[in-house]
């Protein structure tokens, strides 16, 4: 090597040297792409909707807490599977480098199989069916429960709740809504019990259509059977009917425990008033008592006055707070770097019930627990576990005629 | 299962069947005059049952007042339908009466998902959570309110039909529309007012059902597809076989509810249908095509 020569590789050398800090600056400085996949239009619309409304807030509270800020790049799956795919593979091809959504276990389960053969981190926010985290993805992951953890939990609950409450029901009826949640709740619901020993017998499983616009039958039947208690699972539309069938029908059961969504909804809440108050809802849920939890309610009710904090707001919340803290650990977008990131999460300081968000080696939360929520006065009360309780436990209800 | 759920079931059956009968009549007479068969039926339906809720929000009057501006609304709604857009067709093939009233029903079916959203609504009036107790029978006292309107609006219709100048032209022109022309009755305008009068029934049926239950967009379609196996039940055509087929198909669900599975409810409706089709295809009322 010649002294010129030497003086050219020295001052590449030099250059290259020189400019390396403003490339690290400026992979520090560029925002982790996330691709938002909820089902904001079709019959899931008002739930992804509601999903969407915590993305709003959710930048205020990364900053506050020391996270990095993302680029959200929204897409609706328009509540169908093949929608959620296409959607999928747009918003990779459009640059996302990583993947959240999409509330319905069939959409996830679609995102799932683009995120893994594009290499590409998919957290799920809400999603219960266990094989999505069964198929050895290794870009997979979940911060949910699945269905029988769901209703693993939904039975050691009951049992807190009735020593606590000194009620517990000596016979029920369940009733579910007949489509793949509540087929899928059925099949479980059975063989998860048999673990437990309830004080209560099913007398009767009564399924019904979930496009139902009378649901008088329904409540007939479980009537005549003589049961205490009811147990539920339920979307919003068929609990509303149900509880206007209880009313008329003369008939308030001395508990109404829901597997499901529908009875802790502030629409429920607000279309029947005090006539909603009672029934207990053994749902993955938040911890009140947790200091990123009433952060979260503040913003939120800051934000939306009107609606208070549920399951869709803290899942999706939690599953960007994981898409941050991993690309922070990261400090890079690679996916890989990024996946890696994730499986290694250890996050104590969260919302949701539990002791924080740890993902096994299948990419699954096994740690998160369910709470149980009443409806009182208008409000949601969370009322077990009593570590993550707000409240006591209230039963059995006021009859609907006395309220 | 003690002899009272029957009771009850049926009863409440039966009083769903009537608003069902007044939501058919209005397809059984648009088809019965007009020989156009609407296909948007349900989706009218669902626009009556969202005015109606506009309505209630801001006037705060029962449902069953609303009836009539809700009626006299969708009246003019289905005239300007009819001389508009449907008397063009009148002399096509069935399958472009049948594309356009499909048209109709997709276009409203995502105008109100854009105005109203995707979720259910529902009205609470003084008597929405009230019920009856006479001896074992519990009822649901919106049920009797809304089957009884359906009844009084239903004999209003036959009597027109059957007493009234108006109602006897309709009524020619549905029996020879060669004859009504020659004796110079204007067949055009007929018509348009039977789509009116169909349109206005399903305007009353709409305000009816939603003293009972709540409205969403999405069940526009399912309301067209009750009102046709109501309709074919009863005989295409056919206004009292409209009444009787809305009755038997809501005791039919109920009883097939309670008797077997809920969820399989609807199942027993069409599985009269099929019945009825097997048996006596023109229906249980309706006249046999000569």
């Amino acid at each position: 090597m010649d002294r010129r020569q030497f003086t050219k590789v020295a001052a590449a050398a030099g250059t290259v040297t020189a400019l390396s800090p403003l490339n690290i600056a400026r992979a520090q400085g560029a925002r982790l792409k996330v691709g938002v996949l909820l089902p904001r239009s079709g019959v899931q619309a008002g739930i992804g909707q509601d999903c969407h409304r915590v993305i709003d807030v959710t930048a205020g509270i990364l900053r506050d807490i020391g996270l990095p800020a993302l680029d959200i790049m929204n897409a609706d799956t328009e509540s169908n599977v093949d929608v959620a795919r296409s959607r999928a593979e747009r918003l990779i091809s459009e640059g996302a480098q990583l993947l959240v959504g999409a509330f319905d276990s069939g959409q996830s389960t679609a995102i799932a199989q683009v995120a893994e053969q594009r290499g590409i981190p998919f957290v799920i926010n809400i999603a219960a069916a266990p094989p999505i985290t069964e198929q050895g993805y290794k870009f997979v992951f979940r911060n949910f429960p699945t269905a029988p953890m769901i209703l693993g939990d939904a039975f050691a609950n009951q049992l807190e709740v009735f020593q606590a409450t000194g009620v517990s029901p000596k016979s029920a009826v369940f009733m579910h809504v007949n489509d793949t949640f509540g087929q899928a709740m059925q099949k479980g619901f059975t063989g998860v019990m048999s673990n437990f020993t309830m004080p209560y017998k099913v007398l009767q499983t009564i399924s019904y259509d979930p496009a139902a616009r009378d649901l008088s039958v329904e409540v007939a039947k479980a009537r005549a059977s003589g049961a205490e208690a009811l147990i539920m699972v339920s979307r919003l539309n068929d609990a509303i009917l149900i509880t206007r069938e209880l009313i008329k029908q003369r008939w308030t059961p001395a508990a109404i425990l829901s597997m499901g969504p529908g009875w802790y909804e502030d629409q429920y809440r607000k279309t029947l008033a005090k006539l909603g108050d009672g029934p207990m809802s053994f749902v993955p849920w938040y911890d009140p008592n947790k200091k990123l939890s009433k952060q979260l309610e503040a913003a939120h009710t800051k934000a939306f006055p009107d609606i208070d904090l549920n399951t869709n707001h803290i899942y999706t919340f939690e599953a960007l707070l994981v898409a941050a803290d991993a690309f922070k650990r990261a400090g890079s977008a690679n996916p890989k770097a990024l996946a890696d990131a994730i499986r290694t999460t250890n996050i104590r300081d969260n919302v949701s019930t539990g002791p924080g968000i740890q993902f096994d080696a299948k990419g699954q939360n096994d740690k998160l627990r369910n709470s149980v929520v009443q409806n009182r006065g208008g409000k949601l009360l969370t009322v077990a576990p009593k570590g993550a309780a707000n409240a006591k436990p209230e039963l059995p209800m006021t009859a609907y005629d006395k309220r | 299962m003690p002899v009272e759920i029957y009771l009850n079931v049926a009863a409440s059956g039966l009083l769903t069947g009537l608003v069902y009968g007044l939501m058919a009549l209005g397809l059984s007479v648009i088809f019965g005059v007009v020989r156009v068969v609407n296909f948007a039926h349900g989706e009218m339906m669902t626009l009556a049952m969202f005015l109606t809720l506009v309505l209630f929000n801001a006037l705060k009057l029962d449902p069953l007042v609303l009836m009539v501006p809700v009626a006299a609304v969708m009246f003019v709604l289905g005239y300007l339908m009819q001389a508009g857009l449907i008397n063009p067709f009148i002399n096509r093939p069935e399958h472009s009466q049948f594309m356009l009233l499909v048209a109709i029903a997709l276009v409203l079916v995502n105008v109100q998902l854009i105005v109203f959203g995707p979720d259910a609504q529902g009205i609470r009036t003084r008597y929405s959570f009230d019920s009856f107790k006479l001896g074992p029978l519990v009822t649901d006292a919106s049920k009797v309110y809304a089957a009884g309107a359906a009844l009084v609006v239903a004999a209003a219709l036959f009597a027109f039909f059957r007493f009234t100048l108006l109602g006897k032209a309709i009524r020619a022109c549905a029996d020879n529309y060669d004859g009504a022309r020659v004796v110079g009755l204007n067949v055009k305008r007929l018509y348009a007012l039977t789509f009116g009068i169909g349109s206005a029934c399903v305007g009353a049926a709409g305000a009816m059902l939603m003293v009972v239950s709540d409205v969403t967009p999405a069940i526009g379609p399912a309301n067209t597809l009750l009102a046709f196996v109501i309709v074919i039940t009863g005989g295409l055509g056919s206004m009292p076989g409209a009444l009787l087929g809305g009755l038997l198909i809501g005791l039919t669900e109920a009883l097939g509810g309670v008797l077997f599975t809920p969820s399989a409810k609807s199942m027993f409706a069409f599985a009269l249908l099929v019945l009825v089709l097997l048996f006596r295809p023109q229906g249980i009322l309706g006249r046999r095509e000569t």
